[in-house]
């Protein structure tokens, strides 16, 4: 590298780290750790957020850009997506949610398929949404890998947040095909699959174990050499340490259950995605201490989901389970949804104000493991904020600005 | 036995109950949209025998005494809504053997049980324009529907327009329609082949004219030709779905070349083509979905479309396309469009009286004025507003949907059970008893 271009690099990144010196203020801020603030600035320095309180207390510092909304909140998190795979234009070339070649194939990773510039990113980015939960979609038995990612739209390397999130699975009808000589046909045979290349996962585990343990003659050392490498055994062994959870894309409330059965023999952690019936099992879900993303308030109900409530996300928190609300996969028109308004619709049918909001701030955040980076406005967490003119919730408000580490990234009316 | 007639004697009043229709009834004390004319603070609506009698603010209007008062203090009260392309019914149009099937009827493959009926019900529709869908030029003649209680056949809820007609003629072009042999290849063969089978209609318009009324020179019976000739006569308007600037273009062209009378389905690229639009005085009904794209001809789907029609002079309606967007939301598309810069009054007018216009159904339906259907909705709030809920929806006088009603309740909000097929007759609001 030559010294200019290096020189200029370093400047780049100096004008990245400048550039995030940003004070919000807002008649209203939702900061989702405590009550709303009345006329409250947030601060953000470095990317991150330096203070958080009332006009009064907070003084802005000389030199930060200020930008005033009615309404601040955390920037959004969609808790389960497929934007950035699965393309806006809904043709072979931009359309990487789904592998068919295989029904198992966790080894397929969402940071190989995500399109940071793809126009649905920009499109939810304008109503508020900075991170995204987003991969491998249903469709297949176990379909891939998900990543969390910035909706920031510049590359995945410099936007991914955790690259490794969750192993994407789908059970029931969703999981079926109907190719002559191809598995699975049926559920059962579906839950053998799984239970199969699980158990397949454990042997592995354990010789990949053996070898780290000292061998005290040539018999054992043979014993523990190392198996053949394997992509897709590596990924389930992730799952069955716990270190990603299975993301179960399910309706039925008795394939609900049947994924509960499943937890308990590989004791993995476990989150139901989509969810349509699960009012019906809630006890059970409760009992087994899952969380789930529950499908879009006004996702469609035919077929699988017909019996799906928009007090799904309601009645789930009401009974203590852990929810969150989600954009999930459409395979036509619309090829996304926004969360925001899912969320407005749940706050209609049930969860007050700060519940739905919180199932796409906190909440999700929680859900996903990143809480200590995003989810809520609180001093040393990422400057991601989105700015309304009036209720966000309200069709006729608009998303005036969204903030990622202190980049304004949106300043566009939406 | 003795029981038996014991138990009839109870349940049969001494008087035969008032149809329901018949029973007068006031809605009072709510804020009162009646499309027609400005909104009424403090209003009263009240309705006779399955019409409307009265409209007016509260002091002026007033309440007759044998009217069943609904005093609705905080809510909305506004003229039922008109959803102008849905597929709500299981409804099914034109198979996979021809391009072009003008003899198909969407009444004939509806089912009267379907519970989205009832959930278009629970949305707060109460005229609904059923079509076949797009995946042909031409998949079929649609039909307009009043979304009555109590009814066991389709035909109880078929609206007939002012010209006669029961429905209009579902057309499309773009690439919905574009598919293998017989059907075309491409955008100039689609409107080659609708050219030809207008030309034909044309012909067989002539023929029939040429017989003036000779049975034994009267061409054979063709029922698809009967139905275009209705098209060509400006009896039954085409409803066209088309999405690209272009497409909306070949539309306006087409209507031009025979003549017919055309609404414009969709128009995703409305805000670019809205001055033509206006120019050639076609409605355009549009939909709000939550992201453009999908697929390549919606890739610029603007929100502005309303607002840009507007602007130009252009009716705009909207629909739901149900199941594109459920029927239980198409309140929301005013709060989107007014989001995007259309103004309320005309947001408020696309989800009522532009949507009866484009059925020709004014005269009956679309607004809150005397004389008209008593089809009106009651609203927890504001139309525009995410909280707002439909509490109750009525069709001529009759209460059709009422959210306080368990079984309504379900419809509103999904559940268990909530699309399965039901018994038409499924509202227990009070009246239906005698019905069983």
């Amino acid at each position: 590298m030559s010294p200019k271009v290096a020189s200029a690099c370093g400047l780049l990144l100096l004008a990245r780290v400048a550039s995030a010196q940003v004070a919000v203020r807002g008649d209203v801020v939702h900061t989702m750790a405590g009550a709303a603030l009345r006329d409250g600035v947030v601060l953000v320095k470095g990317g991150k957020i330096e203070a958080v309180g009332p006009a009064a207390t907070v003084t802005i510092p000389a030199g930060y850009r200020t930008l005033r909304a009615k309404v601040v909140t955390p920037g959004l998190v969609d808790a389960r997506s497929t934007v950035g795979l699965s393309g806006y234009l809904n043709q072979p070339q931009d359309q990487d949610q789904l592998e068919t070649s295989a029904a198992v194939q966790p080894e397929l990773r969402a940071i190989d398929a995500y399109n940071p510039t793809d126009r649905l990113v920009g499109w939810v980015r304008g109503f508020g949404v900075t991170t995204l939960h987003t991969g491998h979609g249903p469709g297949a038995l176990v379909s891939g890998q998900t990543m969390v990612v910035k909706a920031r739209g510049r590359d995945v390397e410099a936007d991914t947040v955790v690259p490794f999130a969750m192993v994407a699975a789908t059970l029931g009808e969703g999981a079926r095909t109907r190719e002559e000589g191809k598995s699975p046909g049926t559920r059962a045979k579906a839950i053998a699959l799984l239970r199969g290349e699980l158990i397949k996962a454990q042997e592995y585990a354990r010789k990949v174990e053996a070898t780290s343990q000292p061998a005290s003659d040539a018999k054992e050392k043979e014993k523990t050499k190392d198996p053949e490498r394997s992509l897709k055994l590596e990924a389930l062994v992730g799952v069955l340490k716990g270190e990603v959870p299975l993301l179960v894309t399910v309706h039925r409330a008795h394939d609900i259950l049947t994924v509960l059965r499943l937890r308990d023999e590989f004791k993995f952690k476990l989150v139901l995605d989509g969810a349509a019936e699960a009012y019906l099992v809630k006890d059970q879900i409760h009992k087994a201490g899952v969380a789930v993303i529950v499908h879009p308030t006004m996702w469609r109900s035919l077929g699988e989901t017909e019996n799906l409530s928009m007090q799904t996300a309601s009645v789930l928190r009401k009974a203590g389970i852990p929810v969150a609300l989600e954009s999930g996969f459409e395979g036509y028109v619309p090829k996304t949804r926004v969360v925001l308004f899912e969320a407005a619709l749940a706050s209609a049918n049930g969860l007050s104000f700060d519940e739905a909001l919180a199932t796409i701030t906190i909440d999700a955040a929680r859900l996903l493991g990143i809480d200590r980076r995003v989810g809520s406005l609180e001093v040393g967490k990422d400057g991601d904020l989105a700015l309304y003119d009036g209720d966000p919730f309200e069709y006729t408000s608009h998303c005036v600005g969204t903030v990622i580490q202190g980049d304004v990234v949106s300043e566009a009316v939406n | 036995m003795r029981r038996l007639a014991l138990l009839a004697v109870l349940l049969w009043p001494s008087a035969p109950p008032l149809g329901a229709q018949d029973e007068p009834h006031a809605f009072v004390g709510a804020r009162v949209i009646p499309v027609a004319g400005p909104e009424i603070p403090d209003g009263v609506v009240v309705t006779r025998g399955g019409k409307i009698v009265a409209v007016g603010p509260a002091g002026s209007t007033p309440v007759p005494a044998d009217a069943v008062r609904h005093d609705l203090a905080g809510k909305v009260v506004m003229p039922g809504l008109v959803d102008t392309h849905s597929h709500i019914g299981d409804v099914e149009g034109a198979d996979a053997s021809a391009p072009l099937q003008p003899d198909v009827r969407a009444i004939d493959s509806l089912n009267i049980r379907s519970a989205r009926l009832q959930k278009a019900q629970a949305g707060g529709i109460t005229t609904v324009n059923v079509m076949p869908g797009s995946g042909h030029l031409l998949s079929g003649q649609t039909v307009y529907l009043k979304l009555r209680d109590g009814k066991t056949s389709i035909e109880d809820l078929v609206l007939t327009d002012a010209n006669g007609m029961t429905g209009g003629m579902k057309m499309a072009n773009g690439t919905n329609s574009r598919r293998k042999p017989p059907f075309p290849g491409t955008r100039a063969k689609s409107a080659a082949l609708v050219r030809e089978q207008l030309v034909k209609a044309q012909e067989y318009r002539q023929k029939v004219k040429d017989a003036s009324g000779d049975p034994k020179k009267m061409p054979a019976r063709d029922l698809g030709m009967e139905a275009l000739v209705e098209v060509l006569e400006g009896k039954r308007v085409v409803h066209h779905h088309t999405h690209r600037h272009d497409d909306i273009l070949t539309v306006l062209r087409l209507a031009r070349e025979f003549g017919f009378r055309v609404v414009l389905h969709h128009v995703s690229d409305a805000w670019m083509v809205a001055d033509q639009i206006a120019a050639a005085k076609v409605p355009s009904s549009i939909i709000f979905v939550d992201s453009p794209g999908g697929k390549l001809e919606t890739m610029d789907l603007s929100w502005k479309n309303g607002f840009a029609l507007e602007k130009a002079g252009a009716a705009v309606g909207f629909h739901t396309d149900d199941p594109i967007t459920d029927s239980r939301l198409l309140l929301r598309s005013a709060g989107l469009a007014v989001r995007a810069g259309m103004s309320r009054d005309k947001a408020l007018y696309a989800l009522t009286l532009a949507g009866a216009k484009m059925l020709s159904l004014e005269a009956r339906v679309g607004s809150l004025e005397p004389g008209k259907d008593a089809d009106l909705v009651v609203l927890s709030g504001d139309p525009l507003s995410y909280k707002t809920h439909v509490l109750e929806t009525w069709v001529e006088g009759r209460k059709v949907f009422d959210r306080s009603d368990a079984k309504d309740y379900l419809y509103a909000t999904g559940g268990y059970g909530a699309s399965h097929d039901q018994a038409p007759f499924a509202h227990l609001d009070g009246d239906d008893e005698e019905e069983r």
